[in-house]
């Protein structure tokens, strides 16, 4: 994977990341010594990270290292045991009425997109600031016919995702999430169901968000994007943040041996 | 279209080249298919004669029942019995209303641009029941009260399976949510109330409400032997119900219930919006098959003295004044449940062809 980034959108990120450093909440998510068990089976151990506004952090890390577990843990699709997890102030507790206000601020891209298939790309992307916010339908519209643009899909907003390409229809779920105008993005391996062409498209996207200064955690193996986008990047193994360094760091001079044998695998071919 | 683009071959319809394939390939099946022409050509002459040539059509009474076919005199002259059991006969526009209605609603279901048909649809969903609450008994508004007791023939077993149909459904849906909840007691009494229900004959269920219900009453309070009846029915079909659509809601990719916490929908919208939609359209035809099973089993209710259409043919074939009546009879109230459980099965073909979006996600 090269640098998809051009000169223009570098130069417009700088400016925004300059505007976004200005507001900058620190610690809108803060973890702190989180344990999951699945049974007996002990996933996430320990793990502490505080992430700032505006912050954009890459997950990376072995197959089961427990990575997407982590993050899921973060808008409660998962639930954690032990510890503490704040996000925008919010403690995340079984209280239901916390989950769903966190939600509102946290937006999700899955793997396999999860567009709802009976409803058209903007019926998708309108149903929840229409039933949740409670936005008038005309506005709601609006608005994500403003966000299908920047995902430069607005010519596809009266089909049906099953009608759509991979690419397509992930680019669809990162505008239905940004319709809920979320403070944090979370991504979990948004690539790694497309096929190698569709890739670039949905990265180019992601970039772009980035620039916008939005808050986001990424789990992904596109080491690219890492290079390119992350202020910090995270290796985990084990269930165990083993590493955490800016990208550059990160990639020239990794410090733990984990973390060296992971990146000769990934970066060998 | 460019060159290499081929079109498919044509697959040759030629009937003599089929009939040799399929009807006269080896003496065995050459028998068999001459056997069973046999057969056919033997049958179709005599019923042919039976249902429509030697049948009696015009007349007034028995009497006038003189050829060797059907009787369909029989049906003719007491098709009012029929269709509206006891109902006093000046007060059968009262019946007819609700017949026209019930066509008005759903008729234009089946045209694909009849103007404002869904609003129809959900008048015959959810006013038709209001408007014959009040219609049918009367006691109301100036209408002469008829008691439930004089209900009867078609008429009484379209409400019963009406009735059984549009209520049994919500609580089948409430039902199956219940037995999903994480919610330990929800789930307990919605497992409970689904296995005790559907592990029990509708006879008995009927047996039941109307002798052994109103043992548990306290005196004074009676509730009518038809709506006695028709709470057990919705009860004893919503279990059913529940299990069709639990089914639907498994079926749904667990990545639908994550992105939809995942948006903060919260629970019922969630279902409503996202999960359910889904779900129930993926199990229309179970949910078809109860209905029709349902439509089909309100004949059952001749046991505790309800006269369905069933009953009242039943009853008419055994009076004196027609006799050897009892297969036109017969073939007339299958003739009739055909009818409906073929409109109810060709709509819901409609409805899946309509709501089909493409599952791929």
């Amino acid at each position: 994977m090269g640098n998809p980034m051009t000169d223009q959108t570098q130069t417009s990120e700088m400016q925004t990341q300059s505007q976004a450093q200005s507001d900058k909440k620190p610690g809108i998510i803060r973890v702190e010594g989180m344990h999951k068990w699945y049974g007996d089976f002990h996933v996430l151990k320990d793990l502490n990270l505080t992430v700032d506004q505006g912050e954009r952090i890459v997950i990376c890390g072995p197959s089961g290292s427990g990575k997407s577990t982590f993050i899921r843990c973060i808008n409660r699709l998962e639930e954690h045991q032990q510890g503490k997890i704040i996000v925008d102030g919010i403690e995340l507790t079984d209280d239901v009425r916390h989950i769903d206000t966190v939600r509102r601020e946290v937006g999700m891209v899955f793997q396999h997109f999860n567009l709802f298939p009976h409803l058209t790309v903007l019926e998708n992307c309108c149903l929840s600031p229409i039933w949740v916010r409670k936005t008038p339908r005309k506005e709601a519209e609006a608005s994500a016919m403003e966000y299908l643009e920047r995902v430069k899909i607005p010519d596809q907003a009266n089909k049906f995702p099953g009608q759509l390409s991979g690419g397509q229809q992930q680019r669809v779920a990162i505008a239905r999430a940004l319709c809920m105008k979320p403070k944090i993005m979370l991504f979990d391996e948004p690539t790694s169901a497309l096929d190698p062409e569709m890739i670039k498209e949905v990265l180019d996207v992601m970039i772009e968000l980035a620039g916008s200064g939005m808050t986001m955690l990424c789990v992904t193996h596109e080491m690219g994007f890492a290079k390119t986008v992350a202020d910090r990047v995270i290796f985990m193994d084990g269930g165990e943040i083993v590493e955490e360094a800016p990208p550059h760091e990160f990639f020239t001079n990794p410090q733990e041996a984990r973390t060296q044998k992971f990146l000769q695998q990934i970066l060998a071919h | 279209m460019t060159e290499s683009t081929m079109k498919a071959p044509k697959k040759a319809l030629r009937p003599v080249k089929w009939m040799r394939e399929n009807l006269f390939s080896g003496w065995f099946n050459t028998v068999l298919t001459l056997g069973v022409a046999y057969m056919l050509v033997t049958s179709v002459g005599p019923l042919l004669n039976w249902f429509f040539l030697d049948a009696n059509f015009v007349g007034a009474d028995a009497s006038d029942c003189t050829g060797a076919g059907a009787c369909w005199l029989f049906i003719s002259q007491r098709l009012n019995f029929f269709i509206y059991g006891f109902y006093p006969d000046e007060l059968q526009w009262r019946v007819d209303a609700m017949f026209l209605l019930l066509a008005v609603s759903f008729v234009p279901q089946f045209i694909e641009r009849f103007p404002g048909r869904k609003w129809l649809g959900l008048f015959g969903i959810f006013g038709l029941p209001v408007v014959g609450y009040f219609l049918i008994p009367g006691g109301a508004f100036g209408l002469e009260e008829v008691q439930s007791s004089k209900w009867g023939g078609l008429m009484l077993t379209l409400i019963l399976a009406y009735i059984g149909i549009v209520a049994s459904l919500p609580i089948g849906i409430l039902l199956a949510l219940g037995r999903r909840s994480e919610m330990p007691i929800i789930r307990g009494i919605c497992v409970v109330f689904i296995e005790v229900w559907r592990a029990v004959p509708l006879i008995t269920v009927l047996f039941m409400a109307s002798v052994m219900l109103p043992l548990f009453l306290p005196e004074g309070v009676n509730f009518e032997k038809l709506a006695r009846a028709l709470i057990g029915i919705t009860l004893w079909q919503s279990a059913y119900m529940a299990e069709v659509i639990r089914g639907g809601l498994q079926a749904i990719p667990r990545g639908q219930y994550e992105a939809a916490d995942a948006l903060g929908l919260g629970y019922w919208r969630k279902m409503g919006l996202v999960i359910l939609p889904q779900a129930l359209k993926m199990v229309i035809p179970g949910i078809v098959n109860t209905f029709i099973s349902l439509f089909k089993d309100t004949t059952l209710v001749l046991i505790i003295g309800l006269f369905d259409i069933l009953g009242t043919v039943q009853s008419t074939v055994t009076d004196p004044a027609w006799q050897n009546v009892a297969i036109e009879g017969y073939v007339f109230v299958a003739f009739c449940f055909w009818v409906f459980c073929f409109g109810i099965s060709r709509y819901s073909q409609n409805l899946e062809r309509k709501l089909d979006t493409g599952h791929k996600t």
